[in-house]
C-alpha cells in the first residue's frame, strides 16, 4: 500500500507555536473561569438555570432514561394479585443466556392452567436482551422497573427469585 | 534567638511548601474539572463535610500510606528505598535560598526572610536541581525493569538539555542584577524603569522569561514535557514504585512547580515586591505616599510572593491541562535547536544593550 503524504504547510504564526498555545490557553482559561463564576453564583443560589458542568452528579442525580431503556426485570400481577405467568417456559426457551429457571405447578383455576412454583432468573448470566419481555404471551414479564443498581457481594445473591421479582413496581420513565 | 529565628523560618517556609503541594493536588482535580466543564472530586467527606473536595489529598495519603510497599525481587533494595527520598530532598531543600520577604527590623532583630543567605544562591538552585535527577536515575536503575531504566534515561536526558537553556537563560538576568543572590536579585527589581515601571525582570528580559518559563516547566516533568513519564506507552521510572514511595514522586512533581514558580516570580516577577511599596510604605511620586508600619510592609510582601506564587501555579496547571504531550524528538528539537539559541541570543541582546547604555 503506498504511503500517501499529506502536506500540512503550518504558517509562520503558526510555527512559531507561542502565539497558538495562547489561542488555546484562552479557550480552556474561559472554560475555566466560566464554570468558577457559575459555581461561586451557585452557592449563593444565583443563576441555577446554568450548569457548571455537563456531567450527572451520578446517585443523587440521574438521566432520564429513555422509555425503550431495558431495565431489572418484574413479573406482573393479575387483578387479584397472583402472577400473571403461566409458566409456558417460553421466557426460558428463547433465552440466549439460560438464565431464566421456571418451576410450573398446576393452578387451582381450570381456566388457567399453570402456574410458576419457582421463576428464578440469574443476573450474573442475564444480557439483558430482552427477549422474555417480547416472547411472553401473556404480558407477564417486563423490564421497566427503572434500576440499573443490582449488585451483590455473592452470586447467590445476583439470583432474584419469584417473590423478589414480584414484588417490584415500575417506573414511570422521566422525560 | 538567633536560633529561633532560623528555625522559624525553615519551618514556615517547609509548611508552606508542604501546603501548597497539598493543595495543587486538590486544584489539579478541581481544575482540570472546570476546564472540562466537569465538577470534579467531591465525595470524601469527614462526617458529612465534603469540602468541595479538599479531604481528598488526605484520604490519598491514608491510602497510599496503608498500600503494600513492593520491592521488585531482583531490585536494589537500598536504592530502591533511597531514591524517593533523594528526589524529594533535593527539591525541598532549594526553597532555603528562596527569598519569601524582604529585611525587615522587628524588635531589635533584622530578619531577612530567607532560611539561607547565601551569596550562590542561584547556583545553589541549580546546583539541587541537577542533583534531583539522581533520585530519578536511580529509581529507574534500582527498579530491574526497561521501561523504568528507559524512563529515568529520558528524565535525565530531558533534564539535562532543558538546565541547559535555564543556564543560558539565567546569563540575561545575572548581567542585568548583578548579582547571584536572590535575596539581593529581588532588592534590585525594587528600583523602578524611568520613574513608573518597576524593574523586573519580565520588563527587562521578556525573551528571557518565556524561554525560563517554559524551561522551567520541563524541568518539572509534567505534561506538556511528560517524556520520561509517558503514561500511555512506558509508565516511567516510578513503574516498580507502590504505596507511599510512589506518592514521594508525584509529591515531588508537585513541590517542583512550586519550585518553578517560585523561582520564576524570585527572578522575573520581582519576587515578594509590590509596585510603589517601600519598607515604610506606599510611595508613588511626589507628595502622594502612605506609610505603613513594618509589620503591615512584611505582611503585604510576603502575601505578594504567596499571590505570585498562586497565581503561577494556576497558570501551570493551565498548560499542563492544555497541552499535549511533546514527542520525544520534538522534545529534543525544541531544546537544542530552537530555545538554546535563542537563550544565547537572549545573552548577546542584553549585552549589547547593556553596552549602548553604561
Amino acid at each position: 500500500m503506498a504511503i500517501k503524504q499529506v502536506e500540512r504547510d503550518l504558517t509562520f504564526r503558526e510555527r512559531i507555536y507561542i502565539l497558538e498555545i495562547l489561542k488555546a490557553l484562552r479557550l480552556t482559561a474561559r472554560h475555566l473561569f466560566r464554570n468558577l463564576f457559575v459555581h461561586i453564583a451557585h452557592r449563593f443560589g444565583l443563576l441555577r438555570r446554568l450548569r457548571g458542568g455537563v456531567t450527572y452528579q451520578y446517585p443523587e442525580e440521574r438521566r432520564p432514561f429513555s422509555p425503550r431503556l431495558r431495565t431489572l426485570h418484574r413479573l406482573t400481577r393479575r387483578q387479584d394479585g397472583s402472577p400473571r405467568c403461566v409458566a409456558c417456559m417460553m421466557c426460558e426457551t428463547v433465552c440466549p443466556a439460560h438464565c431464566i429457571y421456571i418451576v410450573g405447578g398446576e393452578h387451582p383455576d381450570p381456566q388457567i392452567e399453570k402456574y410458576p412454583v419457582r421463576f428464578d432468573i440469574d443476573l450474573g448470566l442475564c444480557v439483558f436482551c430482552g427477549y422474555c419481555v417480547e416472547a411472553c404471551p401473556e404480558d407477564a414479564i417486563r423490564m421497566d422497573t427503572g434500576k440499573l443498581e443490582f449488585s451483590s457481594y455473592s452470586r447467590e445473591g445476583l439470583i432474584h427469585d419469584l417473590q423478589e421479582l414480584l414484588s417490584r413496581s415500575t417506573t414511570p420513565p422521566k422525560r | 534567638m538567633e536560633y529561633f529565628i532560623q528555625f522559624s523560618k525553615a519551618f514556615f517556609i517547609f509548611n508552606l511548601v508542604m501546603g501548597f503541594m497539598y493543595i495543587l493536588t486538590w486544584l489539579e482535580r478541581k481544575q482540570s474539572a472546570l476546564m472540562q466543564d466537569r465538577i470534579g472530586a467531591n465525595r470524601a467527606d469527614i462526617l458529612g463535610f465534603r469540602l468541595l473536595g479538599l479531604f481528598h489529598p488526605l484520604a490519598d495519603a491514608i491510602k497510599l500510606f496503608t498500600k503494600e510497599d513492593f520491592i521488585p525481587p531482583g531490585g536494589n533494595r537500598l536504592l530502591h528505598t533511597l531514591a524517593p527520598f533523594v528526589a524529594m530532598f533535593f527539591a525541598l531543600i532549594s526553597f532555603a535560598v528562596i527569598p519569601f520577604g524582604g529585611i525587615y527590623s522587628l524588635g531589635g532583630y533584622s530578619v531577612s526572610l530567607q532560611v539561607l543567605d547565601l551569596n550562590v544562591g542561584l547556583l545553589f538552585v541549580f546546583a539541587t536541581m541537577s542533583m534531583g535527577i539522581y533520585g530519578f536515575v536511580l529509581a529507574g536503575w534500582s527498579s530491574n525493569n526497561n521501561y523504568a531504566l528507559l524512563g529515568s534515561v529520558r528524565a535525565a536526558s530531558q533534564m539535562i538539555s532543558y538546565e541547559i537553556t535555564m543556564g543560558a537563560t539565567i546569563i540575561g538576568v545575572l548581567m542585568i542584577y548583578e548579582t547571584l543572590n536572590l535575596q539581593e536579585m529581588v532588592l534590585a527589581q525594587g528600583e523602578t524603569l524611568w520613574g513608573w515601571i518597576p524593574k523586573w525582570g519580565i520588563f527587562l528580559q521578556p525573551l528571557g522569561f518565556i524561554l525560563f518559563a517554559t524551561a522551567a516547566m520541563a524541568e518539572t516533568k509534567r505534561v506538556p514535557f511528560d517524556i520520561p513519564e509517558g503514561e500511555s506507552e512506558i509508565i516511567g521510572y516510578f513503574v516498580e514504585y507502590s504505596g507511599m514511595k510512589f506518592g514521594m514522586f508525584l509529591a515531588t512533581d508537585f513541590i517542583e512547580t512550586v519550585l518553578a514558580a517560585a523561582l520564576i516570580t524570585t527572578l522575573f516577577l520581582g519576587g515578594w515586591q509590590v509596585p510603589f511599596l517601600g519598607s515604610d510604605g506606599f510611595f508613588f511620586s511626589g507628595e502622594l505616599w502612605v506609610a505603613l508600619s513594618s509589620v503591615t510592609v512584611m505582611f503585604l510582601q510576603v502575601s505578594a510572593f504567596l499571590l505570585k506564587v498562586s497565581v503561577l501555579c494556576v497558570f501551570m496547571m493551565l498548560v499542563r491541562w492544555t497541552l499535549p504531550r511533546f514527542r520525544w524528538d520534538h522534545l529534543m528539537r525544541l531544546g537544542w535547536t530552537i530555545m538554546l539559541p535563542l537563550s544565547i541570543l537572549n545573552i548577546l541582546i542584553t549585552a549589547l544593550i547593556l553596552l549602548w547604555i553604561r
